[in-house]
């Protein structure tokens, strides 16, 4: 469903992405990893339409969507999470989702089919669905799955996940990598998860697509790419371990 | 008390008003607050998203002065002239707003922005001033005695009080549904993450131009009405940074996100402006013959002071607080059964 060929983009001098390609089947989880600043996020903000790509192409369904704005990609059924939540606070939980229920179907239904889409995100992620909760009554965890919500009341074909686990517990880690299986067999969504941690992860993914200094060095299975003596060394250090774990759990 | 009959009672008080004896000078207070406020709360509905525009006196002056000119140059009714003024707000609410809405200059920067087109209109109409009189002011020729339909004139206050309470109210009417509407959200939203707004698929820039053009229409036209009562317009009375600060201070005062607010606001600004003027006067007052004082200065400075008061001890302004105190009350109640 999703094709991308020659994908760059340069910040002045520094080249964040180099030229990768790849793609992804319908119902796929492809996991996108990589340590910090190997262009993870800059790939996935060229594929929400935050950023304008320098070079290449994105094909959603055979249809280009370099450069389109975020708005009109949302449109297309993608729906994308902030690494760092980003709710909006003067509205209740219910209202955010209901907001992206709304917009993000392209003004195309009613106010009810928003907030119905809406509840049924919420409950999809598993948060409170009363009408008037506020957003400060929600933690870390909580604010992560109402960005998952959000995405997810847009009605998405493809999901982009910028999931970042830092800062949860192990429980709930294992929670939010459940819910994103969850999402895939429900409502057979499409998903690209975006991760630092490679433990979790692997456990999820059908694929993996490594990166490090905007390329892309390897992709592949989990326990292929775990074992890959590439990944090994990029993650040498201070993520030897976890490669090593990441590669036992898959 | 039940809010139904609240309102029953107000509207009937408010159309029986020019038949109880109010004389002629209250009765032009009215007119002239309800105009006003029917502008100021053309300012809220986008102000009370984080759009602070400094910018309204242009769009009010615009109102004003392009429907006089139609009537006076071309004989155009302001029955055309009216929409063709408004028309044209709108049109220089595109030509700001899109720039600045597509390249995300906001907050001080937007309300910088605006605050150059107040300028820029004033100065446009002082530089024409062998067609608009620059800043002696405008006068729309009058069309023979009494009411004209066609040239929207009339010398009587009861009629023109009515047409200013239909368009005081249509305004609250225009600002509850601008509330209730999904935009609101989307404002609200846009107001406090563009995009995070934008990646669920809100149009950012669409949706400011949207009711940044409501505004700048709804202001255009109370310039208009403003003209067509009191028969003279002039830079310095609908527009320039004067005016486009005094619409921003009364909003504040009266409560920016209840569609009250901008209306209380003008009754309290406007009754101050007014009680300064009678009380302190306009002449210079003289404690020597050497030594003389401009108190045509005084009524702003007390403005001043209230603004700096008001942001700091009552951000929501006086309908907001009360609202709040309101509501604090209704919820001790509840927990007291």
């Amino acid at each position: 469903m999703l094709r991308v060929e020659g994908l760059s983009k340069h910040f002045g001098g520094f080249t964040a992405v180099d030229n990768v390609d790849f793609s992804l089947e319908k119902g796929e989880i492809l996991g996108l990893i990589g340590p910090n600043g190997s262009g993870k996020s800059t790939i996935f903000n060229m594929l929400s339409g935050t950023l304008k790509p320098n070079a290449g192409s994105i094909q959603l369904e055979g249809k280009e969507i370099a450069g389109t704005p975020p708005h009109a990609i949302c449109g297309m059924g993608v729906g994308r999470t902030f690494q760092i939540p980003r709710p909006i606070r003067r509205l209740s939980i219910l209202e955010n989702a209901a907001l992206a229920g709304y917009y993000g179907q392209a003004g195309a239904v009613t106010r009810e089919q928003a907030w119905r889409s809406a509840e049924e995100a919420l409950e999809m992620v598993g948060l409170p669905t009363n009408a008037d909760a506020s957003i400060d009554t929600l933690g870390a965890a909580g604010l992560k799955k109402l960005e998952l919500a959000k995405a997810l009341a847009t009605k998405p074909s493809l999901l982009l996940a910028d999931e970042s686990l830092g800062g949860l517990d192990h429980s709930e880690m294992d929670q939010a990598a459940d819910m994103l299986k969850n999402i895939r067999a429900e409502l057979g969504i499409t998903i690209i998860w975006v991760e630092h941690i490679m433990g979790v992860l692997m456990r999820v993914v059908d694929r993996v697509m490594v990166l490090d200094h905007g390329e892309k060095i390897a992709e592949g299975r989990p326990q292929d790419v775990a074992a890959d003596p590439k990944v090994i060394e990029v993650y040498l250090g201070s993520d030897a371990d976890e490669v090593a774990a990441a590669a036992s759990r898959a | 008390m039940n809010s139904k009959l609240l309102i029953a009672v107000i509207a009937a008080i408010l159309v029986a008003l020019p038949f109880i004896g109010l004389d002629s000078y209250p009765l032009h207070l009215v007119i002239v607050i309800l105009i006003w406020s029917f502008a100021y709360t053309g300012w809220s509905i986008m102000g009370r998203f984080g759009l602070v525009s400094l910018g309204h006196g242009a769009f009010m002056a615009i109102g004003g002065y392009v429907t006089a000119l139609l009537w006076n140059e071309l004989g155009l009714s302001p029955w055309i002239g009216i929409p063709v003024a408004m028309i044209c707000a709108g049109g220089m609410a595109v030509l700001i707003g899109y720039p600045c809405f597509r390249f995300r200059i906001v907050g001080h920067y937007f309300a910088l922005v605006t605050l150059a087109l107040s300028e820029v209109v004033r100065q446009v109409i002082i530089a024409t001033r062998d067609t608009t009189g620059g800043s002696l002011g405008y006068t729309p020729e009058r069309h023979g005695d009494g009411w004209s339909v066609i040239a929207l004139q009339s010398d009587d206050r009861t009629i023109f009080y009515f047409v200013a309470l239909f368009v005081w109210m249509a305004g609250i009417v225009i600002w509850r549904m601008v509330d209730r509407s999904m935009a609101r959200y989307a404002l609200e939203a846009i107001s406090e993450d563009e995009d995070a707004s934008a990646a669920v698929g809100v149009q950012v820039t669409k949706e400011k131009l949207k009711v940044t053009v409501l505004s700048a229409v709804m202001t255009a036209f109370a310039g208009a009405m403003y003209c067509q009562y009191q028969m003279f317009i002039s830079p310095d009375t609908i527009g320039g940074v004067g005016i486009s600060l005094q619409i921003v201070f009364a909003v504040v005062v009266g409560g920016i996100y209840n569609s009250l607010g901008p209306t209380i606001g003008a009754v309290i600004t406007l009754l101050l402006a007014e009680v300064l003027r009678i009380w302190i006067g306009t002449e210079a007052a003289c404690i020597t013959d050497k030594i003389c004082l401009n108190v045509a200065g005084v009524p702003l400075l007390v403005y001043g002071i209230m603004l700096v008061l008001f942001i700091i001890f009552l951000p929501k302004g006086i309908v907001g607080a009360c609202a709040d105190r309101w509501r604090a009350r209704g919820n001790n109640g509840a927990l007291a059964k």
